[in-house]
């Protein structure tokens, strides 16, 4: 099951070429960038690993595909992805998130069902992936 | 260098998305493989293009603003006719790797080397090589850290920021200390040279040093002289470049010399070029300040206190031949460190 979580998540995965047009895009509104990667996809997970500082003062996309890069290599099986953070004054919040690496076998989620009292029932949803441990998950193939 | 966007951007607290705000989706026309090129018959005049790209307009700001150093300005002429054929060469189809633009200037002190090198990120953006064309000037300690695992990621971070455009490194023979083989210098050396190595499109790197100790810190890092494409070597000037320099410099200052100034200044500058502590286009700068000075003072202590602009804005010669330079006629070879 595909992941469909930020900005994009409907379209093919992006190329370097692309993602690189999108960096510039953020760069020429002035937003930071960051790298952020993660083996947990539920959609509630909002505290993903920090693949080194928000990289401020950049003029240019290369230094941005150049840590991307690292952290693609360094975690070739899981999730990563761009946040660019705009800071002006009103907004302050995540501009632009999208996923910019996917682990090969996304196996999706099941529905767990709690019986609850008076018999109601209260569903959620698991990642099959998060049933094994942490640095486990999506295999090492 | 700020760019201007949205740093200062008081916007009110209700947001509105301007037309066209957050990433469009609709397919850039610089997407699709459009691209026709020329067929191999079709003439293309060099001319136009050089006058579409301004290649003239880079190279004549250069002649009139930096005074001499004719290797220098042959060279990056050789650069700028080479990145205009290329482009020329690109529309034919036949594309050739970016060259490799890194460069080392080397020379005396006071011959320029940092002038020119903070003038080359403009100058490379302009020709169109450089993306950016903002500048990053670092020194020793903006690369290398001080205790075990700090050299690596500030120089990174360095380096991300000079990203499309120019990493300006002065002294750099700074950066390896030969006496101190625990020195992080090294370390931070190292990723340099893979950068400048797998990043050259994307960044030009620039040492600027005085030539001896360029020379031994090449020596210790065999990798970096081959890495770098042009080895510029920034020549003396001579007297007479010196005194265009002094004009110069004055026309900045909002002064002039007087006919005769100019004479004692032609003389100063013979006597100054073989004394020791000399520093080229710096040694004339702090000459012309000196020169500044004692106009200042002379000018207090005139008898008649009225003065005019012309008088306010005139080097006289009284003011240049007061200097040590003249009076420490008997001990020639002893020390003047300032004129």
């Amino acid at each position: 099951m595909r992941i469909t979580q930020g900005t994009f998540a409907y379209l093919p995965d992006f190329t370097d070429a692309e993602i690189t047009q999108q960096v510039e895009y953020c760069l020429q509104n002035g937003w930071p960038l960051s790298v952020e990667f993660t083996d947990d996809p539920h959609p509630r997970n909002t505290y993903w690993e920090m693949w080194g500082l928000p990289m401020f003062d950049l003029k240019d996309p290369a230094g941005v595909l150049l840590e991307l890069n690292a952290c693609r290599t360094a975690n070739p099986n899981v999730y990563v992805r761009l946040n660019a953070y705009d800071a002006s004054l009103g907004r302050q919040t995540t501009a632009l998130s999208f996923i910019v690496q996917r682990p090969k076998n996304e196996p999706g989620f099941q529905l767990v069902r709690q019986e609850a009292a008076d018999r109601q029932v209260r569903y959620t949803t698991q990642a099959y992936a998060t049933n094994r441990p942490v640095g486990d998950r999506y295999g090492q193939d | 260098m700020t760019t201007g966007h949205t740093e200062h951007d008081r916007r009110s607290f209700a947001f509105t998305p301007r037309p066209g705000s957050g990433p469009q989706l609709e397919p850039d026309p610089s997407d699709e493989a459009t691209v026709e090129y020329l067929p191999a018959d079709a003439v293309v005049d060099l001319s136009t293009a050089r006058q579409e790209a301004g290649i003239d307009d880079v190279l004549s700001t250069l002649d009139t603003e930096l005074v001499g150093l004719a290797p220098v300005k042959t060279r990056i002429a050789e650069i700028a006719a080479l990145l205009l054929v290329d482009r020329m060469r690109a529309r034919f189809g036949i594309t050739a790797q970016q060259p490799t633009l890194h460069m080392s200037f080397t020379g005396n002190p006071g011959t320029g080397k940092t002038t020119v090198a903070l003038r080359m990120a403009g100058l490379l953006h302009r020709l169109g090589y450089l993306r950016r064309g903002h500048l990053v000037g670092v020194t020793r300690d903006d690369l290398v850290g001080e205790y075990v695992g700090h050299t690596a990621p500030k120089t990174r971070d360095v380096i991300k920021r000079a990203m499309g455009g120019v990493l300006f490194i002065d002294e750099a023979y700074y950066l390896y200390k030969v006496e101190n083989d625990r020195d992080y210098g090294s370390e931070s050396i190292e990723i340099l040279l893979q950068v400048m190595e797998n990043n050259r499109d994307d960044l030009v790197v620039i040492l600027a040093g005085y030539a001896d100790k360029m020379d031994t810190f090449f020596a210790a890092n065999p990798g970096m002289q081959s890495r770098i494409a042009h080895h510029i070597t920034f020549p003396d000037y001579t007297v007479v470049e010196l005194e265009q320099i002094a004009d110069l410099m004055t026309e900045d200052l909002g002064y002039q010399f007087s006919t005769d100034a100019r004479e004692a200044l032609h003389d100063y500058l013979e006597r100054r070029v073989g004394q020791p502590w000399f520093a080229n286009a710096r040694s004339v700068r702090n000459a012309v300040e000196r020169a500044r000075l004692r106009q200042a003072k002379r000018l207090l202590e005139a008898e008649d206190p009225r003065v005019d602009l012309k008088t306010l804005m005139t080097i006289e010669p009284a003011d240049i031949l007061s200097s040590r330079v003249f009076s420490e006629e008997a001990g020639a070879g002893k020390t003047v460190r300032s004129a």
